[in-house]
């Protein structure tokens, strides 16, 4: 994809991030933090990529070290939000 | 071999960015929260899975060994963590995020000679280190390995322009050679500049430079995007790098200060300055009995916990006060300020795991106009959230913080550890109002006590 259609995509992404946050309710800040930290452990995508394509034993160790260590930001990112959003729970009988 | 055609591995990361958009959006309501949370995993999966059928790759068994062993590490850490520690962990896994994606652009340096991609890789990588370095020095200051008292000395502000200086000029070689040594160069000052960013911040402030390398990491990962030409990354990248910034704004004027103030205000010595000098103008204490009283012929309590609550652990104290109260008839709400906790929301998740309802938690705003009709109002651990001199006295280094106003209630409970101030150090006249008694001692020793006594009732 060219230079400019990956600008646009980038620009409308922004608005759309700050549409979408500025709705989240401030109860669920701390939630949205952690998952917000969980979505950018998709650099997990460009790892494997790096990794996939390396040919020397010092490129793979690096981009190896780049997927172990985005795996931890996606994986225990999801998982932590998980787990604190369980705990939001609502009245007995209203809630779930 | 590749599997997948373009077009496919195009619909199938459009499909990815959509679950991370839900994700967030989710986030609105505690109802839709946790499902949103499930679908942004669900895209995160679908996205992994997609990169290994779409390309030819190479060790292939390696790269399945290192999500492995990263899955894990990560995972019963993330079971086992305490509330408590929240800001710590997200620090901790939003550093590692951004030490990924340098090492990923660092990878890429070789594979370019394309001037915007090296721009779009120094970007990365200097981005990248600054988010791992500055979070990971965060991570020890909340864990409490290091001092989380601002760290500065003489220079300290020379040293950091020179670091950066070196960095940019670094970083504008490397669009020009693409030297691999330059981009080594640039990593290694980029960690010095992250490190330097976040030793003078005190630990008040911290959680706002948490919020703040969020967003570094998420733009990181977006230029990472630009590097790897993956749309996803782009996409996923920038909606951090929003959320990141939304959360560090709204908590900056939450605590009634900029950005810039907070992260620059330790050059000219000490972010969170202020005297800990305790009053010995007269106030109103009393003892756990007739607090019990005062809340247990109230018809509405408030509840304002602070940071104070959450060292002293008291949360699950204060959520059975509530209990016992409601079992009364009495009507009980909390009224969270958004910075109250050691990050944005953090109070909630900690009276959340204590098993308050939801419903319960009320945001500043909403809680507000609800002091003036209630009978009591209980400030555990909190101070210059409640501070009317953010309203009143123009000088006072909170004034314009928005602050919730307990001073309107006629009756008000101050559980403190002390006479000493918060945070910005000032008093806080409101102690010795005549609608004030306090109670001395440790949060969740003092709620114990309240609590048994109005049981006794």
């Amino acid at each position: 994809m060219d230079g400019m259609a990956l600008l646009t995509i980038t620009v409308l992404s922004v608005f759309v991030g700050f549409e979408v946050v500025s709705k989240v309710s401030s109860t669920l800040h701390t939630p949205l933090m952690s998952g917000a930290n969980a979505i950018h452990g998709i650099i997990l995508v460009g790892a494997i990529i790096v990794a996939g394509q390396a040919s020397d034993g010092w490129t793979l160790t690096l981009a190896l070290l780049a997927v172990l260590l985005a795996t931890m930001n996606l994986v225990g990112g999801f998982v932590v939000t998980d787990r604190m959003l369980e705990m939001f729970r609502g009245r007995k009988g209203a809630g779930r | 071999m590749s599997l997948l055609s373009p077009t496919w591995t195009a619909l199938l990361y459009l499909i990815a960015a959509i679950c991370f958009v839900l994700a967030l959006k989710g986030l609105s309501s505690p109802k839709s929260a946790r499902r949103g949370n499930l679908i942004g995993a669900a895209g995160a999966l679908v996205a992994v899975v997609t990169v290994f059928l779409s390309m030819k790759l190479d060790n292939i068994p390696w790269i399945l060994a290192a999500i492995a062993v990263g899955s894990a590490v990560a995972a019963p850490i993330a079971r086992r963590v305490q509330m408590t520690q929240m800001p710590q962990l997200v620090a901790l896994f939003n550093g590692v995020g951004g030490g990924a994606a340098a090492l990923v652009a660092l990878l890429e340096l070789p594979h370019t000679d394309d001037p915007w991609v090296r721009l779009a890789i120094v970007f990365t990588l200097l981005v990248g280190a600054v988010s791992f370095a500055g979070s990971l020095v965060t991570f020890a200051k909340l864990q409490e390995l290091m001092t989380t008292r601002p760290v500065v000395f003489p220079g300290l502000p020379i040293v950091m322009s020179a670091s950066v200086l070196v960095a940019v000029a670094a970083s504008v070689a490397i669009i020009f050679t693409g030297a691999g040594w330059l981009a080594v160069v640039l990593l290694v000052f980029g960690l010095l500049t992250g490190v330097l960013l976040v030793l003078p911040v005190g630990g008040a402030d911290v959680p706002i430079v948490i919020s703040l390398l969020n967003a570094f990491t998420g733009l990181a990962v977006a230029a990472s995007g630009f590097v790897l030409g993956n749309v996803l990354l782009i996409i996923a990248g920038t909606l951090v790098g929003a959320s990141g910034t939304i959360l560090t704004r709204a908590m900056a004027s939450a605590m009634g200060r900029s950005v810039t103030g907070i992260l620059f205000g330790a050059f000219k010595g000490g972010s969170t300055a202020g005297s800990t000098v305790a009053s010995d103008r007269p106030v109103r204490s009393s003892s756990a009995e007739d607090v019990a009283v005062l809340l247990g012929y109230a018809q509405k309590v408030v509840i304002v916990p602070g940071y104070g609550l959450a060292v002293a652990q008291g949360q699950h104290t204060v959520a059975e006060l509530q209990g016992e109260l409601e079992s009364r008839g009495i009507e009980v709400v909390f009224g969270i300020h958004p910075v109250a906790g050691r990050m944005p929301g953090h109070m909630n998740v900690l009276l959340a795991e204590a098993n308050v309802p939801y419903e319960s938690l009320k945001e500043m705003g909403e809680v507000n106009p609800e002091f003036k009709t209630a009978d009591v109002v209980l400030v555990v651990g909190a101070n210059d959230v409640v501070n009317p001199a953010a309203k009143t006295t123009p000088g006072s280094p909170i004034y314009g913080m928005p602050i919730l106003e307990v001073d309107s209630a006629r009756q008000v409970v101050f559980l403190k550890r002390s006479m000493r101030p918060g945070f910005a150090g000032i008093e806080n006249e409101l102690l010795f109002e005549p609608q004030t008694t306090l109670l001395f001692g440790d949060a969740k020793e003092s709620l114990g006590k309240v609590l048994a006594a109005v049981k006794a009732l």
